[in-house]
């Protein structure tokens, strides 16, 4: 006898329908899994067996096929164990399978016939509702998560025996309470914890209004980490959809099992990450920190130290917003829009420009600037100094609060958004140069300033255009629509400075 | 601008000698000296050569064809243009091939001359001293030889050359609005009343029209483009580890005053204070901080008294007395009061956050004034902050 059961896999951080046939015949007794299934599925079959014959059910001696299809599709991971076990209940008469094709059923199994608790749920909950399937049934520590997704009646059930009792028409639990919410708001890092550090926090809320990624140079200990910290802080609320993406990367990371992720996420990978950890990648696919930065904010502590690899792996990421890794005939694309912000010492000593206590030499410099690569430093707009604050700054009052930063911020964005609508275009960083040419109006007196930074080689072409899109920012941050002097002078003390541009003499 | 070629058969057989002996030369780089001193016969026995045949064909007219070509001048020791500081060494260098404007070069040569060297592995302190040196003593009139090695050597020759390169004609702007452009007119000012600079002159460790150290390409071409470059080698002689010390000693000669600004204890520029002080010429250095590694070849010469030497005004006072008449074309151009806070701070050794807070300016008007100086030349983005033209 035959019988179906609709599951799902997850590509990536993509749910992809799949379905499960289970045939079972007369014959020498065997159980096979056939579909292109890795190793955790070939092992599905143990624990199968032992969670059917633990829950009292029985395991047929005959020989059962199971099938999961699409046949050229690689099938990876312990997920899809319930919707077998069921889908072989249903074909040996133990369950009844009328209600069947109303579900999709996913989940790992224990050895005593639990459904255990298994990363993903929500995307496999948002390929269900895409798929049309009007019910869905989970291992129950992940209904919750599940029923982020609207239009869908989760079955949260703990138990291979309480699966068979909804499958067969009983009556679907009611979901989990909800568990405590994680973190206090007072504990949210903010800016009013910042003592000084005034143009840090300027760079800062210019980078969060234009989309612009921030340099933070400086000695160490100065609080470069704790400025990066915030920058989630004044970042606009996330959308429904950006919650819900983000909310989806983390469940398949194994990072989150409960409730809609209402921060934007923050990462600061370790610089001794390999390129595959930062960018993703593993047999199968995972998604890398640039993935769960996506929408958030990626932090690279002492930038210097990341090894050239890894940062190189970067490029593509921060380029296209994607990235695509490929496994043997598959391609797999993994979303990485953050927002960078790049920590680095000014030199190996850590104390250049500092008091005179740099004990470097000029080839040792020279060697440490080198280390910061071209292509990387180029999609890092600003460059700021950070130091220590002095006593009095430490004693003082903060510069601003997130609150109040957050509100420029948000209607800077808004302005943009207004000006860029009809363009794929989100924000001013990613002005294109005709973009730029139609936008960005100088006055006089600052068309004169660009000019002459141009002149005298201070800047490249290149440069040129990125200190108009950061001024265009500046001059959103000040509500105004035409582009002054200052906005531009301020710009050009805040730009990154490529490798040519601070070697001029030879 | 055409190459002299003023070397007599006795002397280019000298220098091809010298160089065929290079390799054998490299085993007794202690006593260089005393061995370049030694006439040819004596040379050659000294280097356990049997004669001066086993050494292959003689060169000296391959040698002169070779300089020629390069574009290179040629002196030998007996030319009325051979710079008469050299005779004082012991072992001159029997024929001292120039690249650049031979006129220029040896007019500069014959004028007043101080060399500035130090060590390689220099830190920015001793850079921006080199530098401001460099930029005032050509400004004053005065040529500076060094090396062209890196460290202190690249950074005297960047001063000498004056601050950027001048290039920025298009850009001055005259003034209309009376905003903010304050830096542009006063800038105009100060060019039109600068005199001419005198030239640097680089001595290599090898020969002339091919820089050395490589990465110094540039620079040696900004140096032969107003300046020069002389050697005792001729093009196709290898760089090799006694021509160091032996380079040395023509720097040591070629100038009135010789000035240390950081060495460390065994530093090839110590060798180049003593040929100074051994030939008679004064010696300078610049103090540096006791615990600083860079600054005891420096503090040793103070101890054993050399001139102490702060800044510009010393080595002129040095050169001409008490009274130097020609430092008042270094006054750089004024500043807006609020820029000038801002520079001043930075000057302190403040870093960029305190400079700010210490002119009395915002963040963004902070950043803004930043901009300013950088584009006045007044500032320069350094590792880790923004450093102070000299």
């Amino acid at each position: 006898m035959l019988s179906r059961v609709a599951t799902f896999a997850i590509d990536g951080v993509e749910p992809r329908a799949v379905w499960v046939e289970v045939d079972i015949h007369p014959g020498l007794p065997a159980f096979t899994i056939v579909g292109l299934g890795d190793a955790a599925v070939r092992e599905s079959r143990e624990r199968i067996r032992a969670a059917i014959q633990n829950t009292g059910f029985e395991f047929p001696a005959r020989r059962i096929t199971a099938n999961l299809a699409p046949a050229f599709m690689r099938k990876e991971g312990p997920g899809f164990d319930a919707a077998i076990a069921l889908a072989l209940l249903a074909a040996s008469g133990q369950v009844r399978s009328e209600h069947l094709l109303d579900f999709a059923v996913w989940g790992e199994l224990s050895l005593g016939g639990e459904l255990r608790d298994s990363p993903g749920a929500l995307a496999v909950a948002e390929g269900a509702s895409r798929a049309g399937v009007r019910r869905l049934l989970v291992p129950r520590s992940r209904a919750r998560e599940a029923a982020l997704v609207e239009g869908l009646e989760i079955a949260g059930v703990s138990t291979l025996r309480q699966a068979a009792n909804v499958l067969g028409g009983g009556e679907i639990p009611a979901l989990p309470p909800p568990s405590r919410p994680q973190g206090s708001p007072g504990e949210r890092p903010d800016l009013t914890d910042v003592r000084g550090h005034a143009t840090a926090v300027l760079a800062l809320e210019i980078g969060a209004a234009g989309g612009h990624n921030v340099m933070l140079e400086g000695p160490p200990g100065t609080g470069k980490t704790m400025l990066a910290r915030r920058l989630p802080s004044i970042l606009p609320p996330m959308t429904h959809e950006e919650a819900v993406s983000v909310t989806r990367i983390h469940s398949v990371a194994g990072l989150h099992g409960d409730g809609l992720l209402g921060e934007r996420p923050f990462r600061a990978p370790h610089h001794s990450i390999s390129p595959a950890g930062l960018v993703g990648g593993g047999s199968p696919p995972r998604p890398g920190e640039a993935t769960l930065a996506d929408n958030g904010v990626l932090f690279l502590d002492e930038l210097s130290e990341f090894g050239r690899a890894a940062l190189d792996a970067l490029r593509q990421p921060l380029e296209d917003g994607r990235v695509t890794i490929v496994r043997g005939q598959r391609a797999i694309s993994f979303p990485t829009r953050f927002m960078l912000v790049a920590a680095t010492n000014p030199c190996p000593c850590g104390y250049a420009g500092f008091e005179d206590r740099c004990v470097c030499a000029e080839s040792d410099l020279r060697r440490h600037r080198r280390r910061l690569s071209g292509p990387l430093l180029d999609r890092l707009d600003l460059l700021v100094d950070v130091g220590r604050p002095s006593e009095t700054e430490l004693r003082g009052p903060p510069v601003t609060s997130s609150a109040q930063s957050a509100a420029r911020v948000l209607a800077a964005r808004e302005r943009q958004r207004a000006r860029l609508a009809g363009t794929a275009v989100r924000c001013n960083a990613e002005l294109t140069a005709g973009l730029v040419r139609r936008h960005v109006r100088l006055d006089g007196a600052a068309e004169r300033v660009l000019a002459r930074a141009y002149a005298c080689g201070s800047l490249s072409a290149r440069g040129r255009h990125r200190v108009l899109r950061v001024a265009r920012t500046i001059a959103d941050l000040a509500e105004r629509d035409g582009v002054e002097h200052g906005d531009v002078l301020t710009a050009l003390g805040l730009r990154q400075r490529g490798p040519t541009e601070t070697e001029l003499a030879a | 601008m055409s190459p002299v070629a003023d070397a007599c058969a006795a002397c280019l057989h000298r220098s091809w000698l010298v160089g065929a002996l290079s390799g054998r030369l490299e085993t007794v780089r202690a006593r260089i000296f005393a061995v370049l001193a030694l006439a040819d016969g004596e040379l050659v026995r000294a280097l356990g050569v049997d004669s001066v045949a086993s050494l292959g064909p003689p060169g000296p007219e391959a040698l002169a064809e070779s300089a020629r070509g390069a574009g290179l001048s040629a002196l030998c020791r007996c030319s009325a243009r051979y710079p008469r500081s050299l005779r004082d060494l012991a072992a001159p260098p029997a024929v001292l091939y120039l690249a650049g404007d031979p006129d220029r070069v040896l007019d500069a040569l014959a004028g007043e001359v101080v060399a500035i060297v130090g060590a390689r592995r220099a830190t920015r302190y001793g850079h921006r001293v080199a530098e401001r040196l460099g930029d005032a003593l050509t400004s004053a009139g005065i040529t500076v030889v060094s090396g062209m090695a890196l460290g202190i050597d690249g950074a005297a020759h960047r001063g000498a050359l004056g601050r950027g390169d001048g290039d920025g004609d298009g850009d001055r702007d005259r003034d209309g609005d009376g905003t903010g452009d304050s830096i542009d007119v006063i800038e105009a000012e100060a060019e039109a009343s600068t005199p001419a600079r005198a030239p640097t002159v680089a001595v290599l460790p090898g020969p002339p029209g091919e820089p050395y150290p490589p990465s110094h390409r540039r620079l040696h071409a900004r140096i032969l483009a107003s300046g020069g470059a002389v050697s005792e080698l001729p093009p196709g002689a290898a760089v090799r580890r006694w021509t160091f010390p032996a380079r040395n000693r023509i720097i040591a000669a070629l100038a009135t005053m010789t000035v240390v600004v950081e060495a460390a204890e065994r530093s090839g520029s110590l060798v180049t204070a003593r040929v100074a002080r051994e030939l008679g010429s004064s010696v300078g250095a610049v103090p540096g901080q006791v615990t600083a590694r860079m600054a005891r070849g420096p503090n040793a010469l103070l101890a054993g008294g050399a001139r102490v030497v702060r800044g510009p005004e010393d080595v002129l006072a040095a050169l001409f007395g008490e009274d130097p008449p020609r430092l008042a074309a270094l006054e750089p151009p004024r500043l807006p009061a609020h820029l000038q806070a801002l520079l001043d701070a930075l000057s302190d050794g403040e870093g960029t956050a305190r400079a700010i807070a210490a002119a009395g300016l915002g963040p963004s008007g902070g950043v803004a004034a930043l901009a300013e100086l950088e584009l006045a030349g007044r500032l320069r983005r350094g590792a880790g902050g923004f450093e102070v033209v000299p």
